[in-house]
């Protein structure tokens, strides 16, 4: 497993660190989801309105383009690691933080959307969880936090069933975020490669599936 | 005459066409070609799919990956624009609090409306569907049969372009030779699913879908859908010229800029525009059809919504065709609000929607395949026509009415949104995850009941006693009822669904409800309503005649989906063009005679 790959951290997020990791414990964990944290003072996006009912759709678009973004560094930190543990670097393709998927999921939080709004004090708390649980468990910032400590931190969510009464938020988190992590990651060419998906280019014909697959089926192609 | 503004329209035209979808591109292209002149109203912006398409973009170059939003319902690439579920300024209301009782009204404003999104099934009724009444004792005949509609059947589908085969099963009508395009090959699970329905009775076989899989012979058909008008037969082979094969990429949902499938704006309105024959006014909505003293419809009052004023159109004839709920809606503003060709009391009454319900599974076999490309032509290349007509007609089954299936499954582009379900890659993350991904992507299939709806009391639309719309228009309310018919055909529906998923050795996935009228579709979802204005065979029992034509002003045709008697399995789309071309022969041929 790799480590983050933004470890390098500015003066101005060391301090944010220190008041987030000092708000998280001084909230205690179950204070952290639902609570009027600290951490949680841009709960609300800024005012912002959607693309509306007629964009342009020939161009392409960057997060932070159509409504501001909400990441401050500690939290980016977080969502680099998270998103980067669910889907590292390997024999399949690069890591999710190299494909922008963090700058999807603050993309995502900050859209002045129902969904994307609902979906944003689960996630802006759960990673304040992250914050906490590096603190408690490792004393550790979460970029510091070496591969089997952020495994650690997934092993404890990421069983829905098996998850104890106190994580039961940070489960939610776990899986929104792993939702929304894959979503953003297979929708890119390198995600492609990765699932398997062969397309989005014009052919001359459509020759179905090769006879390798048909065999494997034990089909045969019925149209001519 | 081409795309103009209120202060260029001509102070009189021949006919009036209001709305640019399959009925009045259709009604525009036919009376063009006849010579007559027409002006058509859109209400909403002019749309180019040259120059508008988004073809090959990516998901990850769209705001949110490209997933649906309250502004882009379907997703940031799917065509419409400027609507959908809800239009901005523009409401609509529903009678009752109960969400198995409400409607939900799709408007794109765009011009070509649905068309340029549609689902491009194209699949004719059979000769039961316009008699069904008869058959079975429910529901409504319509004043015409399958021969009086089969030759414009075949008109359409020669111009369009429409890929399919033949199967002569039961009430699923061949086409002419020649006449059908070839149809695309087999995805995995399309002949997975046809090897397995095959032990349940269920036919998959090749879906009609209007795309071009090779290029439509312009040589040769624009002779025999105009004969004896060499000037509209050049006219159409130009056209058709213009339009290339599909290349097996990209969803039709997005539309298509090389005019591979049909949507009105690439296919209808260019040639219906080059006869010089052709104005049309965007941004221009509909409020109500002026009349004279006599009962005589002599315009159109609408608004320019780029000024928010009031304008008039006038014509010898007027042609509403835009969208069944809309239709109603002018018709019922009209004479100030008392309303026009109503004397039955039947504008808004029986609306109906295609019956949906979706069960969706994953199949090991399809699991692990290597990578291929399976894009195909933008949609499905399989379905299942409806196949128990016998049992039905043997009083064996709770339903009189059938659904044919439509399916998923395949290799696509993933869209955005977490292409493997939860439960299949519980606990997983990290390369496992990524590996779970690959294994699983492919193996998933899902099948979609569309059935037929019979047409009740309970389920209209009528204005809303107070809400009026930004532009001072007193806007719809809905009214919804399911019967048991409905209830029964979800219920066979998700069963044989679940049992051909489990013959395939796969599992169902896990649905949110087991009462039928939980996980029917709520009205409206699948944008097949129809009705509001039936035809019939007297003035006493329908709002239309057998040509389309109102009972109670003479010069007032209606070619949208608002006069269906019912509302058959095959999806609407193509018969709307097949009447709307059988109209348009007969207010040319009414014009020859100087009746109109």
């Amino acid at each position: 497993m790799n480590t983050p790959n933004s470890n390098r951290l500015s003066r101005r997020a060391v301090f944010q660190w220190f008041a987030a990791t000092a708000a998280a414990l001084s909230a205690g964990e179950a204070a952290l989801f639902g609570a009027e944290s600290p951490l949680l003072q841009s709960a609300k996006p800024p005012a912002s309105t959607g693309y509306g009912t007629d964009p342009e759709l020939l161009r392409a678009y960057k997060p932070g383009e159509l409504w501001p973004l909400t990441f401050n560094p500690v939290q980016k930190a977080c969502v680099v690691a998270l998103c980067d543990v669910l889907l590292p670097a390997d024999h399949l393709g690069p890591s999710a933080s190299s494909l922008g998927v963090p700058e999807f999921v603050d993309e995502w939080v900050s859209a002045p959307y129902p969904v994307q709004q609902e979906d944003r004090p689960l996630i802006l708390e759960g990673l304040a969880w992250m914050v906490s649980e590096a603190a408690s468990r490792f004393q550790r910032e979460v970029p510091a936090l070496e591969a089997a400590q952020l495994e650690a931190l997934c092993e404890s969510v990421c069983q829905p069933e098996r998850v104890r009464a106190g994580f039961k938020n940070a489960a939610r988190f776990f899986h929104k975020m792993r939702g929304l992590a894959m979503g953003a990651y297979f929708s890119t060419p390198a995600g492609w490669a990765a699932i398997g998906y062969v397309g989005n280019t014009p052919l001359a014909k459509f020759d179905g599936p090769p006879a390798e697959v048909l065999g494997k089926l034990g089909v045969e192609q019925t149209v001519e | 005459m081409a795309l103009i503004t209120s202060s260029k329209s001509q102070s009189a035209y021949d006919v009036i066409i209001v709305g640019s979808g399959a009925g009045g591109a259709q009604m525009a292209y036919t009376l063009c070609l006849g010579g007559l002149k027409c002006v058509m109203l859109e209400a909403g912006r002019n749309y180019q799919p040259a120059l508008e398409t988004p073809m090959f973009q990516r998901p990850d170059q769209a705001p949110l990956r490209g997933l649906p939003t309250p502004d882009k319902n379907f997703g940031f690439f799917d065509s419409t624009i400027d609507g959908g579920w809800q239009v901005p300024g523009e409401p609509y209301t529903q009678a009752s609090e109960k969400k198995e009782e409400q409607f939900h009204w799709w408007r794109p404003r765009m011009l070509g409306g649905r068309t340029n999104h549609w689902g491009r099934i194209s699949l004719r009724n059979g000769p039961y569907d316009f008699k069904p009444r008869s058959r079975d004792g429910l529901g409504l005949d319509w004043p015409i049969s399958y021969v009086d509609v089969d030759p414009y059947y075949t008109k359409v589908e020669m111009l369009i372009g429409v890929y399919g085969t033949n199967s002569g099963l039961e009430n699923t009508p061949d086409s002419p030779a020649g006449v059908l395009l070839p149809p695309p090959k087999g995805r995995a699970a399309e002949l997975l699913s046809q090897k397995f329905g095959k032990k349940l009775g269920v036919p998959f076989l090749s879906i009609h879908r209007a795309i071009l899989t090779r290029p439509l012979d312009a040589e040769t058909i624009p002779a025999r859908l105009h004969p004896n008008n060499p000037w509209a037969q050049r006219i159409v082979a130009d056209s058709m010229r213009a339009r290339a094969a599909c290349f097996w990429a990209t969803d039709c949902g997005r539309g298509c800029s090389t005019g591979a499938n049909y949507q009105s704006t690439t296919v209808h309105i260019p040639p219906a525009l080059a006869t010089g024959n052709l104005d049309i006014i965007p941004n221009a909505h509909a409020r109500e059809v002026l009349v004279n003293a006599e009962g005589k419809a002599t315009g159109v009052l609408y608004i320019d919504k780029t000024t928010g004023q009031e304008q008039r159109v006038s014509a010898r004839v007027v042609v509403l065709a835009a969208s069944s709920g809309e239709t109603v809606r002018i018709l019922l503003n009209s004479r100030g609000g008392r309303g026009l060709a109503n004397s039955s009391g039947l504008v808004g009454k029986y609306i109906m929607d295609t019956v949906g319900t979706n069960v969706s599974g994953q199949i090991p076999l399809l699991e692990n395949c290597p990578p291929y490309n399976e894009d195909g032509a933008g949609g499905s290349h399989f379905y299942a026509p409806w196949w128990l007509y016998q049992n039905q007609a043997a009083g064996k089954m709770d339903f009189a009415r059938g659904y044919h299936i439509e399916m998923g499954g395949s290799r696509k582009m993933p869209n955005g949104s977490n292409p493997v379900p939860d439960d299949l890659i519980q606990g997983l993350y990290g390369t496992k995850l990524k590996e779970a991904a690959r294994r699983y992507y492919g193996s998933l299939v899902s099948y979609s009941c569309r059935g037929e709806m019979i047409p009740n009391k309970s389920s209209f639309c009528e204005l809303d006693p107070t809400l009026k719309d930004k532009w001072g228009i007193p806007v719809l309310r809905w009214h919804w009822k399911w019967s048991e018919q409905e209830l029964n055909q979800v219920a066979h529906a998700r069963k044989t669904f679940s049992e051909l998923i489990e013959s395939m050795g796969g599992t169902v996935s896990k649905n949110a409800s087991d009462k039928p009228l939980e996980f029917i579709e709520p009205g409206g979802k699948v944008i097949h309503e129809v009705g509001g204005a039936i035809m019939g065979e007297s003035a006493k029992d329908s709002v239309c005649n057998s040509w389309n034509r109102t009972w109670d002003v003479k010069n007032l045709f209606i070619s949208d989906g608002a006069p269906f008697a019912s509302n058959s399995d095959k999806n609407p789309t193509l018969t709307i063009m097949a009447l709307s071309w059988r109209a348009a022969d007969h207010i040319l041929e009414e014009a020859r005679r100087g009746n109109l």
